[in-house]
């Protein structure tokens, strides 16, 4: 077995190796079982960035479903090695991190590590697989486990709620990224993503292609919380620290980035993907920013930093995809977009999955996240104010720190922007730029509101139901590895760039690569480049912003009292769930009659719309048999008392009258030369006569139906309708047989080969004695059931069901 | 004739379903039974009327009719009569343990 598929199953073993252990070793925390799996991971993925460096990106095929195209092919180029460094590294640190964080004794851990197992490697599976169905099996494998972790403590209905509500989300983005692959399936005839690609030419003009590229962004969209698909992950952060740290900041909502940079080299040169994802990118930045200024709530805030500076890469992302449009040095030169949103990938996992981490070790200690609550802890807990001030400040975008370098990047890229000279109306390129500016000011701020209200301020001991102090080390030591990466690659971010981020350009821009091989050099300082002047407006501006909102105490304003996403979204299932019950309700009546029309409307629509609609409706043809007196004479008395039953009141008259029709239809079976059919409808009406004699004895007396005409007609309106369509039925199958009848074989061979001249008894019991076989069971069956439903009755307390 | 068969047909049908959509258990019972016959006329008639002699080969005759409907409609015959049998039954059960033959009331009492 390859070696790459071999780390994807290492997750899944490591859980089910969990799953046994459950009750050996029962005062061991689960959590140092689990750490050698990503640890021995991240360390194979660490050596082999050299070979992938060297651009060796071989192919592991493991045949699953040939027949269907789909088969295990795992492929590492630069930037699924990216993700999967980011993968394992984080899922390392957040382990250790939930040994100190979850308590042996009071949680359930054993499940906890499984899902965050299977989590990792359904990530896993993501990123490497080159399969487009196995792609979306690991997908949907990494909704799941997500809805399993958040719910993880499943008493609280919060968690509840979030979980469905991303569960509900994500799959809607998955189910609609499903049908986009299969769109791609139809056009190229081939699930393997680089077979897809080396056939965009020829597809770009398909009709699928645009419906295909919406969909798969619907996916990436709602996985990685764009706007207006955000609003799972605020909910998502009822789910323990840990798991916000490593799914909701590092690796889950990062998979739709993976997702748009895969499909980058398929759909970029679409003017549509261009605008479509810089947009939503832009404005989900600035949303996102905005929203994190009103949180109270330490958690909720990181959460719509986080989907901000998700749309500030996914920005970067579409921004990147505008070299498509040119080629060679111009196209270099936009390429600029997609090594800022490589690198930031990078710094936002760090310092994201750092502060995630602090945060959850001030709650810990305090047992609150509410930030009217905290305050000037810094006396208290001096570590972890540190970690939380290094983190802040990268994601603030101050020196030294790697987020810095990012942000200058992030504006180098969206000034250059405005030179783009393909589409007409260069007036909103300026707006990139602003939007840009606007959000990080507001960055800026919040990230200020993060550490300096929690840890300056006033300390307020009576409001905390504990004495703050510092963490252990264990809790502290993997925030402390972060924001030691977050210095190392502020101070020297080049030993990112040639092992990680060229790869990865590579695998983003696979036709530029051939052209010229990319160089990445990240600069501390450019000189007084306009960047530089932006910086400096963010911080002003920012502090500004900062001191504004202490005045205006922004907080406990009833902020999105008014209608918002939320709201639309509850209201929308609330509707849904209202709609669907009173539409059953409508039409689901419990009413035999009510479904008996249904029934027989349909009939009518469809029968007598498909005679109409094909010309099916034959009135006469002239081989009709001749009509002789006697015959219309039984005909006539025939319906006579057809159409005298429902007048009737009397049972016995109806009864009667039944019978009478019965009769006149032997009469008919008579007439038309079928002797032992008259014989036996004769005696079976006899006897169900005398049946209906006998039961309906005990019946009480027929009812009046309704005489009112309104409450009659929609009755008599379907059964004329049936009517009419039977007797056109008759006639249509009288005169088309495009056959011959296969009856001449049964007369000329009766005799000879079933020895009887009766030809009807000689089929009944001869040609086709299996129908006759069944016949005499149904008719035991009918037989026995009667016996039984006499006899046997079931009733408390007669627990033999026989009657005495 | 035919023709006369197939609106004769169509009458069955029209009051066995007319029947059917009752509140009446006797009626709805009623409604089947006329819904037979004129299935079997409909077959009947499906093959041409009057063609020939009677299906025996002792007739000696030129033609006869068609006797492959006339055994499908004997089949029919029995197994329509077993199941009207069983609904009878049913139907005085039904009357006896629910005290009404009024399919809807029937409905309410269950709830």
């Amino acid at each position: 077995m390859p070696l790459l598929h071999v780390t994807v199953l290492v997750p899944f073993l490591l859980a089910l190796l969990i799953a046994l252990m459950t009750r050996r070793a029962p005062t061991l925390h689960r959590g140092w079982l689990v750490i050698p799996g990503p640890l021995a991971l991240f360390i194979y993925f660490l050596t082999r960035i050299p070979v992938v460096r060297g651009g060796d990106a071989g192919y592991d095929t493991i045949s699953w479903i040939p027949s269907l195209g789909i088969d295990l092919v795992f492929h590492l180029d630069g930037l699924s090695l990216l993700f999967t460094l980011l993968i394992t590294g984080m899922g390392t640190l957040v382990v250790i991190y939930s040994i100190y964080y979850l308590d042996r004794r009071k949680e359930e851990l054993t499940p906890f590590y499984i899902y965050l197992l299977l989590f990792m490697g359904a990530m896993l599976g993501v990123v490497l697989s080159d399969n487009l169905m196995v792609l979306y099996g690991f997908w949907e494998l990494t909704s799941v486990s997500s809805f399993l972790l958040i719910a993880f403590w499943h008493r609280r209905q919060k968690s509840r709620y979030g979980a469905q509500k991303s569960m509900l989300i994500t799959v809607f983005g998955g189910l609609a990224m499903f049908a986009g692959f299969l769109m791609l399936y139809v056009m190229t005839g081939t699930f393997s993503i680089r077979e897809i690609w080396s056939e965009v030419g020829d597809i770009s003009g398909h009709m699928l292609f645009i419906p295909a590229m919406l969909l798969i962004l619907l996916g990436a969209f709602t996985k990685s919380a764009q706007f207006p698909f955000h609003i799972w992950l605020p909910d998502a952060m009822e789910a323990p620290t840990p798991v916000s740290a490593y799914l909701h900041s590092a690796t889950m909502v990062k998979a739709g980035l993976y997702l748009v940079a895969r499909f980058s080299p398929i759909f970029a040169g679409q003017h549509e993907w261009f605008w479509i994802v810089s947009g939503v990118g832009l404005i989900t930045l600035i949303y996102g920013s905005i929203q994190a200024m009103k949180q109270t709530d330490l958690k909720a805030l990181l959460a719509y930093s986080t989907i901000s500076q998700l749309g500030l890469i996914m920005g970067l992302l579409g921004m990147g995809s505008a070299a498509a449009f040119y080629t060679g040095e111009e196209s270099v030169f936009y390429t600029a977009a997609t090594t800022a949103a490589l690198f930031h990938l990078i710094n936002h996992a760090i310092f994201k999955g750092s502060l995630f981490m602090v945060v959850g070790i001030v709650d810990h200690e305090t047992n609150t996240r509410d930030l009217r609550k905290l305050g000037g802890l810094i006396s208290l807990m001096p570590v972890t104010f540190t970690l939380a001030m290094i983190g802040s400040f990268s994601m603030a975008g101050l020196p030294p720190f790697a987020g810095f370098l990012s942000k200058e990047m992030f504006f180098t890229a969206v000034l250059n922007i405005r030179q783009l000279d393909i589409f007409s109306i260069p007036a909103l390129f300026t707006l990139f730029p602003l939007i840009a500016w606007i959000a990080s000011i507001f960055t800026f701020a919040y990230s200020m509101i993060l550490v300096f209200n929690t840890f300056f301020g006033k300390y307020q001991p009576e409001k905390l139901d504990k004495k703050p102090h510092e963490a252990p080390f264990g809790l502290l030591l993997p925030p402390l590895l972060l924001a030691v990466l977050s210095l190392v690659f502020g101070f020297i971010p080049n030993i990112l760039s040639d092992s990680l981020i060229i790869p990865a350009m590579n695998a983003i821009h696979p036709i530029m690569q051939l052209a010229e091989p990319f160089e990445v050099n990240i600069h501390f300082w450019h000189g007084w480049t306009p960047e530089v002047w932006m910086t400096l407006g963010v911080v002003v501006l920012g502090i500004v912003v900062y001191r504004l909102y202490g005045r205006w105490s922004i907080v406990d304003k009833e902020w999105g009292r008014n209608l918002t996403l939320n709201d639309v979204y509850d209201g929308g299932i609330r509707l849904v769930e209202q709609l669907s019950r009173r539409l059953t309700g409508a039409y689901m009546t419990g009413s035999m009659r009510h479904y008996l029309m249904y029934i027989f409307s349909f009939l009518i629509v469809a029968i007598g719309g498909t005679m109409l609609y094909t010309d099916g409706i034959t009135l006469g043809t002239s081989d009709y048999a001749p009509i002789s007196f006697f015959e219309v004479i039984v005909v006539a008395v025939m319906l006579t008392g057809a159409l005298a039953i429902p007048f009737t009141r009397s049972r016995i008259a109806a009864i009667l009258f039944t019978g009478m029709v019965g009769y006149m239809v032997t009469l008919l079976f008579v007439l038309f030369r079928a002797p032992d059919l008259a014989l036996t409808q004769m005696i079976v009406e006899v006897v169900s006569v005398a049946l209906f004699l006998l039961c309906f004895r005990h019946l009480p007396k027929l009812k009046r139906e309704p005489v009112k005409l309104r409450s009659r007609l929609p009755k008599l309106l379907i059964s004329i309708g049936i009517g009419i369509t039977m007797t056109l039925v008759a006639l249509a199958a009288l005169g088309s047989s495009p056959f011959e009848s296969i009856s001449s074989y049964y007369v000329e061979n009766s005799y000879t080969l079933g020895g009887g001249k009766n030809i009807v008894n000689v089929l009944l019991v001869d040609f086709r004695g299996f129908d006759t076989m069944f016949e005499i069971t149904v008719l035991g069956v009918a037989s026995l059931a009667i016996y039984s439903m006499i006899k046997l009755q079931l009733e408390a307390g007669n627990s033999t069901g026989v009657v005495k | 004739m035919e023709l006369l068969i197939a609106l004769a047909i169509g009458v069955l049908f029209t009051v066995g379903v007319y029947l059917i959509l009752s509140k009446s258990l006797l009626r709805i019972l009623l409604g089947t039974t006329l819904m037979t016959h004129g299935v079997h006329l409909l077959l009947l008639t499906m093959a041409g009327l009057k063609t020939g002699a009677a299906p025996l080969l002792g007739e000696k005759a030129e033609a006869y009719v068609d006797p492959l409907p006339q055994a499908l409609i004997l089949t029919s015959i029995v197994i329509s009569f077993g199941v009207t049998a069983f609904y009878i039954v049913l139907a005085y059960r039904a009357y006896r343990s629910a005290g009404t033959d009024d399919v809807e009331g029937i409905k309410e009492e269950r709830q």
